[in-house]
């Protein structure tokens, strides 16, 4: 398009790294812009639906922004949400198809919450706020990160919620018999999705108390 | 500005262009997925039958015990049997019949409307010398369906092990029906009483010890899971009611 001959950045330029890092912690999808909640309350039972979960989204965000980052100067300003959307559905069925074919058992656990990733607003979001101005590396990098960002939440959730509420982490049992002989019980509460909303509130007191721009009056 | 000419010419060909993708990859992986399904239906029935298996020794596991599928007619008559890789009687293979369909093709017929006549799968397991009999299961949760599969002794009455299995019970409540915790209380138990009546097994409330009920026909539902245990309790019912007229005609033999 333009024939000005702008200077070559490297590859992990402070702008880059900003875009990666920087959605794992102030400007976390979840914890600060509260998107994608519902998914986060849904697969974070266990460990390992999460883990998987996570990188699917990683995948979705990360592919859906290159792809719609290289047609950005292609796409009619009219039509551009129905665009976004048919790649964000078609990279969903494939991740879908994919955990059906090779992680059949994970994938089941997953449900309807693969097919879900469609109305997740974060992917939507990065989409029409950044792929749509961005180039492609930058945008590229811009959904690794705010995958990353939601994949990281989900994470610690699921481990709390795994860890209390069914005693073991990545299905292996941690909590040793012992203590259920003195009569420690899981507690069933956390597989329930409430448990979800407040681990989330609790990482979200303690990522604002300790950044204090974050902090509203 | 783009012309509206543009932009259709813009969807149609983003709309070939991701059915084309989306077919394809469909297509391939296709096969993969239709094993991980066939792997799971007879990880459940070996399952039933106290068999252990992992996806990577079920289907040899599977031709191991397995010596037989039987699939019968609602008269209790044999309307398929294969074995050992070969048909000895019919065409139908109890293995790819669908208890979902058939129950609703039994359920049809018995409102009077024109429905396929209904046929039932039966596998026959060969375990220490014993015949186990194992019969699919499948009916209605609170949420969506619930399925399993029950095995029974060779004296077709006693229960050798269950499994069950649900879309989307609640967590902790009804859920645990496909835990040990419920499903163990199952092997033992009959479904015929001494003079050879159908009892099926009832999940009972309140606990079987509370109830009137033989403690031989029934197990204690799940507090707090009661339309999930109810449901149990009617799928065994309207499972295992097709079976007794050809367990019958066999013991009288």
């Amino acid at each position: 398009m333009s024939t000005v001959k702008t200077e070559r950045e490297p590859l992990f330029s402070a702008k880059t790294k900003k875009l990666l890092l920087g959605p794992l912690n102030k400007d976390n999808p979840i914890t600060v812009q509260v998107l994608g909640i519902c998914s986060a309350l849904a697969v974070t039972v266990k460990l390992e639906p999460a883990v998987v979960m996570s990188i699917s989204v990683i995948a979705v965000t990360a592919i859906a922004n290159l792809v719609i980052s290289l047609l950005r100067n292609t796409i009619p300003p009219r039509i551009r949400i129905i665009v976004q959307l048919v790649v964000i559905a078609s990279l969903v069925i494939l991740v879908d198809q994919i955990l059906k074919a090779f992680m059949y058992d994970v994938s089941k656990q997953l449900s309807v919450f693969v097919g879900l990733i469609i109305t997740n607003c974060i992917i939507m979001g990065r989409l029409e706020a950044f792929a749509m101005a961005n180039k492609p590396w930058h945008s590229f990098v811009d959904g690794i990160g705010n995958g990353l960002g939601y994949g990281i939440i989900l994470v610690i959730v699921a481990f709390f919620r795994e860890l209390l509420g069914s005693g073991t982490i990545w299905g292996l049992k941690v909590v040793p018999n012992a203590f259920y002989e003195l009569g420690y019980v899981n507690n069933g509460l956390m597989i329930l999705p409430p448990m979800a909303l407040i681990v989330v509130g609790i990482i979200i007191w303690v990522q604002r108390s300790k950044n204090p721009d974050l902090q509203e009056d | 500005m783009y012309s509206n000419g543009y932009i259709f010419r813009y969807a149609s060909i983003m709309v070939i262009v991701v059915a084309a993708l989306l077919s394809a990859a469909a297509l391939l992986l296709q096969p993969a997925q239709e094993r991980n399904v066939k792997i799971e239906k007879i990880q459940d029935i070996l399952r039933s039958a106290n068999i252990e298996s992992t996806t990577a020794n079920a289907e040899q596991l599977y031709d191991t015990y397995i010596v037989k599928e039987i699939v019968i007619n609602s008269k209790g008559e044999e309307i398929g049997v294969y074995s050992g890789g070969k048909f000895e009687t019919g065409d139908r293979r109890a293995f790819l019949v669908d208890v979902k369909t058939e129950l609703k093709n039994k359920q049809l017929k018995a409102q009077g409307k024109t429905a396929a006549e209904p046929v039932f799968p039966l596998f026959i397991a060969r375990k220490d010398n014993r015949d186990i009999y194992i019969i699919p299961l499948h009916g209605v949760g609170l949420w969506g369906p619930v399925w399993g599969n029950i095995a029974l002794n060779s004296d077709l009455k006693t229960v050798e092990g269950v499994t069950f299995g649900h879309k989307g019970e609640t967590p902790g409540l009804g859920a645990e029906i496909a835990t040990e915790i419920f499903t163990g209380q199952f092997p033992a138990k009959t479904i015929f009483d001494d003079k050879g009546n159908f009892t099926s097994i009832q999940v009972v409330k309140g606990g079987v010890a509370n109830s009137n009920l033989d403690p031989s026909h029934g197990v204690d539902a799940i507090s707090g899971g009661t339309i999930t245990s109810n449901g149990v309790s009617a799928m065994l019912n309207d499972c295992l009611e097709n079976y007794v007229t050809y367990f019958q005609n066999k013991k009288a033999l």
